[in-house]
């Protein structure tokens, strides 16, 4: 088995264990979005003019929740002095860390929306466009957030120094998101645009950080 | 091969660890490091592989895959077992195995080694922190590298394990490898260098 093989494999292994962050992740998902219509109220045109919003709320958020512990762990046990000094480059190590927390966090999120939408008054092109968009907008979400899980590495509690470093950071991907998942209504922008820009966000992060994660790690390491 | 270090100082937290230390390993050799706690064993070894940056001085590899960094064709045994409490036994040995690039079945047979095979579905929470040291020590032997980095490699190894690496190091001296170790006690293996690190104590 290839290095990075072998990586992927266990990451995803250890966060569907006990312990692991993959179901917390869309078990929180599921709760907050269900507490909006008891906060909102049961206006069902209400709901569905905003339900997009809250859906990509709640997924950032629930990206975020497991995040934290994605270098963290791995710094607490030694096993990150033997992923940095390994043969495979350290950027490709990251992001296949990202990828691994991205198939068992972000991707179970993707699943649980249309479910969930229902709740939100959403039809199915509702949710066609707003699973479209979550598809493509929760790797950004991790791999923007990667960046900031790779700063707070060493420091105890560092998943609130994570949120107030990445959120600012995603403000980006959440209004495109967001955008084109509104787009079925009358006044709002062409879903084929903000879709486009949502597109160009997640290649530039899939890019950009991984390098930027990997220069952060070898500066916390020493 | 041969590893040398020349002038080497290490700087952690702007304090100056140790300065000027020189040594130089060949092949089949072992050097150990002493020195009261604090002096820097632990940081040189870290230095050697590449996870501290030097301050002054040269590490020098001659006879080493020269496409290769020395801590890519090392083995770092650290305080720490990297070890992963929700995977098993073999699962946590087969992951490193396959990430350092070795086989499969190098690892059931590194397992067999350090007397763990009976314990190869426990996940590594329920292990004693001799059996997790056992089980981090069976990566030097299913992946073969030619320097072994160790530091305080019998801590916690009661004296039948001891034995156990003290043959395991002599058998990769044979093989020709080099051995750095950091330590307290003796490691019962005869003809081995001395660095002393710290002049007195402070």
């Amino acid at each position: 088995m290839t290095p990075l093989g072998a990586l992927l494999i266990r990451d995803m292994r250890i966060s569907v264990r006990v312990g692991g962050g993959a179901l917390i992740g869309v078990l929180f998902f599921l709760v907050v979005v269900a507490l909006m219509p008891f906060a909102i109220g049961p206006n069902l045109l209400l709901l569905k003019r905003i339900g997009p919003a809250i859906l990509w709320l709640a997924a950032l958020l629930a990206s975020l929740l497991a995040l934290d512990r994605l270098f963290a762990a791995d710094h607490d046990d030694g096993s990150l002095d033997l992923l940095l000094m390994g043969r495979a480059p350290l950027e490709l190590v990251v992001a296949t860390k990202a990828l691994a927390h991205w198939l068992t966090t972000g991707l179970p999120l993707v699943i649980a929306a249309p479910v969930i939408g229902l709740l939100l008054n959403l039809d199915a092109a509702d949710d066609a466009a707003l699973v479209l968009t979550l598809l493509v907008g929760t790797p950004a979400l991790t791999f923007i957030g990667m960046v900031g899980a790779a700063i707070a590495v060493a420091l105890r509690r560092g998943g609130l120094l994570l949120a107030v470093l990445v959120l600012p950071l995603t403000v980006p991907v959440l209004i495109f998101g967001v955008a084109a998942a509104q787009s079925a209504f009358a006044g709002a922008a062409p879903f084929g645009t903000a879709f486009t820009i949502l597109c160009a966000l997640t290649l530039a992060s899939l890019v950009v950080g991984p390098f930027a994660a990997a220069a952060a790690l070898r500066q916390e390491i020493e | 091969m041969r590893l040398s270090a020349v002038n080497l100082t290490c700087q952690r937290g702007g304090r100056e660890v140790f300065a000027d230390v020189s040594f130089s390993v060949a092949a089949g050799e072992l050097l150990a490091i002493t020195g009261r706690n604090g002096a820097g064993k632990s940081s040189l070894l870290r230095i050697v592989v590449g996870l501290i940056r030097i301050a002054q001085g040269r590490l020098i590899l001659e006879g080493g895959n020269p496409e290769l960094s020395i801590g890519e064709q090392a083995h770092y045994l650290g305080h720490q077992d990297a070890l992963k409490p929700a995977l098993s036994v073999d699962e946590n040995l087969r992951f490193w195995t396959g990430f350092l690039g070795g086989k499969g079945a190098d690892a059931a047979q590194a397992i067999e080694t350090v007397g763990l095979r009976d314990l190869g579905d426990l996940p590594a929470a329920y292990l004693s922190a001799g059996q997790r040291r056992r089980l981090s020590i069976a990566r030097l032997i299913a992946v073969k590298r030619p320097m072994w980095l160790l530091d305080e490699p019998m801590n916690t190894l009661d004296a039948a394990a001891q034995d156990r690496l003290t043959a395991l190091i002599r058998a990769h001296l044979a093989e020709g490898g080099l051995v750095l170790a950091a330590t307290h006690g003796s490691l019962g293996i005869a003809g081995m260098q001395q660095l002393h690190l710290g002049e007195q104590d402070r």
